[in-house]
């Protein structure tokens, strides 16, 4: 599958491309997989997704550079790195920063793809097991971390993911055929697309944001010696680079949580452990290594609950279903019995993407310092236009651009209070996977009671629980002690 | 006095200016929607409660009017940051770039994806501030190189200008198909 050669121009565009736009402050893998997602539909699934996972997989690496050359994180998450690249740019180090994080990055990446593959089987075990009900369940827990995940912010997270809730119920009701918030309008009655509102959310507030702000161009200087350095010293610090990764792996599998949570669980292990935990935050390496090795594992494993269930994690796998929905293959248990070459063919796009994306990189980092140099108001120029293809594209509506303008101002007013947009998201996906497989189980319910009267089904719900019961043991105790949660800002990254 | 005190640590929480303004919005918007729950959705007697056509709009316009009220709640409880107004007034900004989007859309399929683009690009590189020629360039230049990627080459699915229609036999072809 990967001997074709649309597959590998795909995936060298992708990766490439993701690199150099994970690189540019303000741009971000979401936005540039919002406005390819209409161009990849007329393309092979296989040639879509190798090109939007090459975005997605690759962009980590790319962020890390102005992260590290002038303390701008690329993309949101590589905003940990910075506390270390940076320090170790000012004292002179911006190369060995530069290597490590690439190294430490690669490393994370076949880690999580490793771990992926060798899941595989146990997921082709498993995902069968999965009827309506237990995929309902999922689904609710997915939405339930989404909210909870967002410390400091529950209530605007929650509000969000049940907007995304009501914004898939309207429209003409599959079953009974019947309006729901039409209004009477026509042009509500298919409902509100996916991925207008993506493109509206992510894309055009982007545009918004950074045409509305003040012109700002990033001065990165060039680097100076051997990139392949970093690979060296990464072995010294293998156990951190493993752990972290591994890190990256069971959070990037958990709906919700993904590269944040990885990092600072990784972050904050590298440091317990080290011999020296006062340099963390000054220019240790270990920080670096944890920090990238963690969030570069998630990729990989976001695509474990997408495959196996169909349930997105996060918004660039929920942006990658409506793909696979497009070409008419619906991941889900049925994936791994009936179109296991294309899940294979995945597994090793993921893994020729992290290679050629090292190679490229050791390279082409000086070529990088200088794109990162794009004004600002520039960027949200050329967003807008690249935007408007995303939109128009669809299905020729002009109709469609108005409503993505309309959510790139709430997505802006959102970016500008530092309130989260992923909620949306998750909610419009979860939600209409929630309300399918809720009624597909109902006339096998006959009591509340056989929803969870299967295995998996009951571990769901005993998870479901658990996850509450945690959640209001950690507000109680907070509440004992007289501290209110702070936000940690964490959702800032995200206008950069 | 320690009830409120209580309250307000329970709340209590970092946030930014205009977040109140914004809780409100949210709060209106959500009630209001609930309040149509009866005339824009359909209850069918005799089927299950899960099943009605009503149920998801319920559950999630209920669920965010109850977090949009908590919101608000936590906002007010809070303490108040300094320019409010001033923050509103930059949404309302935004608005102006919201209108170049759809008047851009608006235009594509008469004046045609290459000039609209082009000329899209020049204007808004001139309205956000830039006076150079290079940077006037450069807009130009990526606005045809954006043309050239999703019409051109990836053929992505765009309307052919009207405009084209009164051009030239063979360059009308080349331009209806290519740009």
């Amino acid at each position: 599958m990967l001997a074709r050669w649309d597959v590998v121009f795909a995936l060298l565009v992708g990766s490439i491309g993701g690199v150099i736009i994970g690189a540019i402050p303000g741009v971000g893998p979401a936005v540039a997989i919002a406005i390819l997602l209409p161009a990849t539909f007329s393309l092979d699934p296989i040639v879509g997704l190798t090109m939007l996972l090459g975005i997605y997989g690759s962009s980590m690496y790319g962020g890390a550079i102005p992260a590290v050359l002038i303390n701008t994180p690329g993309t949101a998450v590589n905003a940990l790195t910075s506390y270390d690249g940076y320090p170790m740019t000012q004292r002179g180090e911006a190369h060995r920063a530069v290597s490590l994080s690439y190294s430490a990055s690669f490393w994370g990446g076949i880690f999580g793809i490793l771990c992926l593959i060798l899941l595989s089987p146990v997921l082709a075990m498993i995902a069968p097991m999965f009827g309506s009900r237990e995929i309902f369940l999922a689904a609710l827990l997915g939405i339930i971390l989404v909210i909870l995940a967002h410390r400091g912010q529950i209530f605007a997270a929650g509000l969000l993911a049940m907007f995304g809730i009501f914004l898939q119920t309207v429209g003409l009701d599959a079953v009974t055929y019947t309006q729901r918030f039409t209004f009477g309008q026509s042009f509500l009655s298919s409902g509100v697309n996916l991925i207008v509102v993506v493109l509206g959310l992510f894309a055009l507030s982007q545009a918004f944001f950074l045409l509305s702000a003040p012109d700002s161009s990033p001065d990165a200087k060039p680097v100076t010696g051997r990139m392949g350095a970093g690979i060296k010293e990464l072995l010294k610090h293998k156990r951190v680079a493993t752990v972290a990764s591994g890190f990256g792996v069971i959070l990037g599998m958990i709906p919700g949580t993904g590269e944040f949570t990885a990092q600072f669980m990784s972050y904050t292990y590298a440091q317990k452990t080290s011999k020296d935990p006062d340099s963390f935050g000054k220019g240790s390496p270990e920080g670096l290594i944890a920090s990238e090795a963690a969030n570069n594992a998630v990729p990989a494993a976001a695509m474990i609950p997408l495959l196996a269930l169909g349930i997105p994690g996060e918004a660039l796998t929920a942006m990658m279903l409506s793909v696979f929905y497009v070409h008419n293959v619906i991941p889900g248990p049925q994936l791994f019995q009936n179109n296991i070459d294309l899940v294979y063919g995945l597994y090793f796009a993921l893994i020729a993407l992290n290679v050629i994306v090292m190679v490229f990189l050791l390279f082409a980092t000086n070529l990088l310092t200088k794109i990162i140099r794009v004004p600002t108001r520039f960027l949200g120029v050329l967003i807008l236009l690249l935007s408007f293809v995303g939109v128009y594209s669809l299905r020729n509506s002009l109709t469609d651009c108005m409503i993505a303008a309309g959510f790139g101002v709430l997505g802006l007013i959102l970016k500008r209070l530092n309130l989260p947009i992923v909620p949306i998201i998750l909610g419009m996906v979860l939600g209409g996977i929630m309300e399918v497989k809720l009624r597909s189980s109902l006339p096998r319910l006959k009591t509340p009671l056989d929803m969870i009267d299967r295995p998996i089904a009951a571990i769901i719900f005993g998870i479901i629980v658990l996850v509450l019961a945690l959640h209001v043991r950690t507000l109680i105790k907070e509440w004992r002690a007289h501290q209110p949660e702070e936000d940690h800002d964490l959702h800032d990254s995200q206008t950069r | 006095m320690s009830r409120v005190k209580t309250l307000q640590s329970l709340f209590k929480r970092y946030r930014r200016p205009g977040d109140i303004v914004f809780a409100w919005f949210a709060l209106i918007v959500s009630v209001l929607l609930l309040s149509q729950i009866a005339d824009q959705t359909v209850w069918r007697n005799g089927g299950k409660l899960f099943a009605q056509p009503r149920f998801w709009p319920a559950v999630s316009l209920g669920g965010m009017a109850l977090f949009a009220a908590f919101h608000l709640l936590g906002s007010a409880l809070s303490e108040r940051l300094e320019g409010r107004w001033q923050e509103v007034w930059l949404w309302i900004t935004a608005l102006e770039y919201a209108a170049w989007f759809i008047a851009y859309a608006a235009a594509v399929p008469y004046a045609g994806y290459l000039p609209t683009t082009l000329l899209f690009a020049l204007a808004l590189a001139l309205r956000v501030g830039y006076r150079k020629t290079s940077t006037l360039l450069a807009a130009a230049v990526s606005a045809v190189i954006i043309v050239l990627l999703f019409k051109t080459f990836l053929k992505v699915n765009l309307p052919s200008g009207l405009i084209y229609e009164s051009l030239p036999d063979g360059l009308r072809q080349i331009m209806l198909t290519y740009f």
